[in-house]
């Protein structure tokens, strides 16, 4: 019996794990390795209004437990995403996470639109890419912005909306409350952390960007916690992402909050990271007289 | 069709200071590898694997060789791994060099650790086959028997005079071209000298292929960090070493930063 099968946002995914919109591309690579109907769901590549050629390079440097990325929204633009991408998407028996990312509120706003009538399951708006100049953190650090933005999207999307929320910032809870205000029907949290290494020989900051955003396991404790705050201030379902490299990541970050999970960096060093994690929540359940997953969310005892 | 597995170490000898030789047990990847492809290499306590161009395959004995060089903390964990030991790679990786129809003649050209790749595409052309490798001194120089061994012309050259000629490979294959045309050049090595090496092909009218390296983290080109500049019909725009390459047409390569 399948017992981590979760409604998240009035949406059926089959298990809560996956895959981190930026790690996973659109499935094609990691399909060489397994059917991507193994997933609960694929949160696609940001995807912009445009074609984008992103940051130039080096855009990764390695950071203990963890890496920076700068790579900037490289990605075909959303007529591409549409066009070649999801009709191979939608054959795979896996939820689709549309991740899109505006420069300006109208943008976002027309690329929610072109996602109307599309098989998109829902629509991760990404308020929150440190790697872009316009858009991405400067929506996703100001709470009246954060807002507007949400409700331009809702205003116009006919999917479930979730925003994708910055950890760069004093309060995530009151940005989180901001875009439940303006309509969003849940969140999905955290982005990358900004950060920042140096070559000692050279003097020069490893990624060309000189800043790229942290993930990986060593951001994990800082993502569970936010998770926790906003679980606690918010009524729509939370998607905690941060760092989570195992099942027992997993099972922490639902018991913090999140209805749902994303995996992220964690994929890079194995592949199968996704698949066992599901693997492993099963049989978490089963050791445990669970009988769905879904009953663990939020249900940390605080001292 | 790339594969994730732990595959036995059958021998680990080292080829210089800090350069190392690994033959690894894995008949699937094997039996699928190309000269010019790479494998992920994970290093232990490292969060990102290792990106590392595959030397040789044995596909009768169901082997790879890679050859790597300890430039940080991770390849030195890896550099630790002995026979016996299990190594976790993803391969094969990228696309592989061109290999021209039986009886054409290229010329392979490695400057410093971007030699190991060349031993696999001089394979491919035998007695066919000129090989140029760079080094920085004596102590430095790898891998020239293995060339030797393919009846191939072998030319050796180091910054220092310490053994072969005295120059870099692109004297050489000024040379080389003096007398012969091939129908291909395969280079590589650091940028400066994959530049140099294009010109000159151009200059010429010779086909040439480039392998490049970039800071990588999936390997498989999802993540789209190992970014490199590329030209194709006058626009440039951004490739990725790992699955567009790590092997590019030379002309095709923006080297200009």
């Amino acid at each position: 019996m399948n017992r981590i099968n979760v409604n998240f946002c009035g949406v059926e995914f089959k298990n809560p794990v996956i895959p981190a919109s930026g790690t996973f591309g659109y499935g094609r690579e990691y399909e060489q390795f397994y059917p991507l109907s193994k997933l609960g769901g694929i949160s696609v590549k940001g995807t912009t209004l445009h074609r984008r050629e992103g940051n130039p390079g080096p855009r990764v440097a390695e950071t203990p437990s963890g890496m920076l990325n700068s790579v900037g929204l490289q990605n075909g633009g959303v007529d591409k995403f549409i066009n070649y991408e999801l009709p191979n998407l939608v054959t795979k028996d896996t939820r689709i996470i549309a991740n899109i990312a505006g420069s300006t509120i109208e943008e976002c706003a027309e690329l929610a639109e072109k996602l109307n009538g599309t098989a998109v399951d829902m629509i991760e708006l990404n308020i929150s890419c440190p790697n872009v100049k316009q858009g991405g953190a400067a929506f996703g650090t100001d709470c009246s912005v954060a807002g507007a933005v949400t409700k331009a999207v809702k205003d116009v999307t006919e999917k479930p909306l979730m925003v994708k929320l910055s950890p760069n910032v004093t309060s995530i809870v009151d940005i989180a409350k901001s875009v439940e205000a303006n309509g969003a029907d849940a969140v999905s949290l955290i982005n990358t952390l900004l950060g920042m290494r140096i070559d000692i020989k050279t003097r020069r900051p490893i990624l060309k960007n000189n800043v790229g955003g942290l993930s990986g396991p060593a951001v994990f404790p800082v993502a569970v916690r936010m998770v926790w705050q906003v679980a606690n201030a918010v009524k729509i379902p939370v998607m905690g992402m941060g760092g989570i490299a195992t099942w027992e990541d997993a099972i922490e970050m639902m018991l913090a909050g999140a209805g749902a999970v994303q995996v992220g960096a964690a994929i890079f060093a194995d592949p199968y990271a996704p698949v066992k994690i599901a693997e492993g929540m099963q049989k978490f359940c089963e050791d445990n007289g669970i009988n769905n997953i879904s009953e663990i969310v939020g249900t940390v005892k605080p001292w | 069709m790339y594969k994730q597995g732990k595959y036995p170490i059958v021998s680990k000898k080292t080829l210089a200071k800090g350069i190392f030789d690994v033959e690894i047990y894995c008949p699937h990847i094997a039996k699928a590898a190309k000269a010019g492809q790479f494998a992920q290499v994970q290093s232990e306590g490292f969060f990102l694997r290792r990106p590392i161009s595959i030397c040789d395959i044995d596909k009768d004995k169901g082997t790879i060789r890679l050859v790597f060089e300890v430039r940080g903390h991770g390849t030195d964990k890896i550099s630790e791994l002995n026979k016996g030991d299990l190594i976790d790679i993803i391969a094969p990786l990228g696309n592989g060099f061109k290999v021209l129809e039986k009886g054409k003649k290229a010329v392979c050209i490695g400057g410093g650790i971007g030699t190991p790749p060349m031993v696999g595409i001089t394979k491919e052309y035998g007695e066919n086959a000129t090989v140029i490798s760079g080094f920085r001194n004596a102590a430095a120089v790898i891998l020239q028997e293995d060339f030797k061994a393919m009846g191939c012309d072998v030319k050796l050259c180091t910054d220092d005079g310490s053994a072969g000629r005295k120059g870099f490979v692109t004297d050489a294959l000024l040379d080389v071209l003096k007398t012969e045309k091939p129908d291909i050049v395969y280079a590589c090595g650091p940028m400066i000298m994959l530049k140099n090496i294009t010109k000159i092909c151009e200059e010429n009218g010779i086909y040439c292929q480039v392998s490049l390296e970039q800071r990588m983290a999936c390997g498989v080109g999802a993540c789209l960090v190992c970014v490199c500049r590329t030209v194709k019909d006058g626009q440039e725009f951004n490739s990725h070493v790992c699955k567009d390459g790590p092997v590019f047409d030379s002309k095709e390569v923006v080297f200009d930063e």
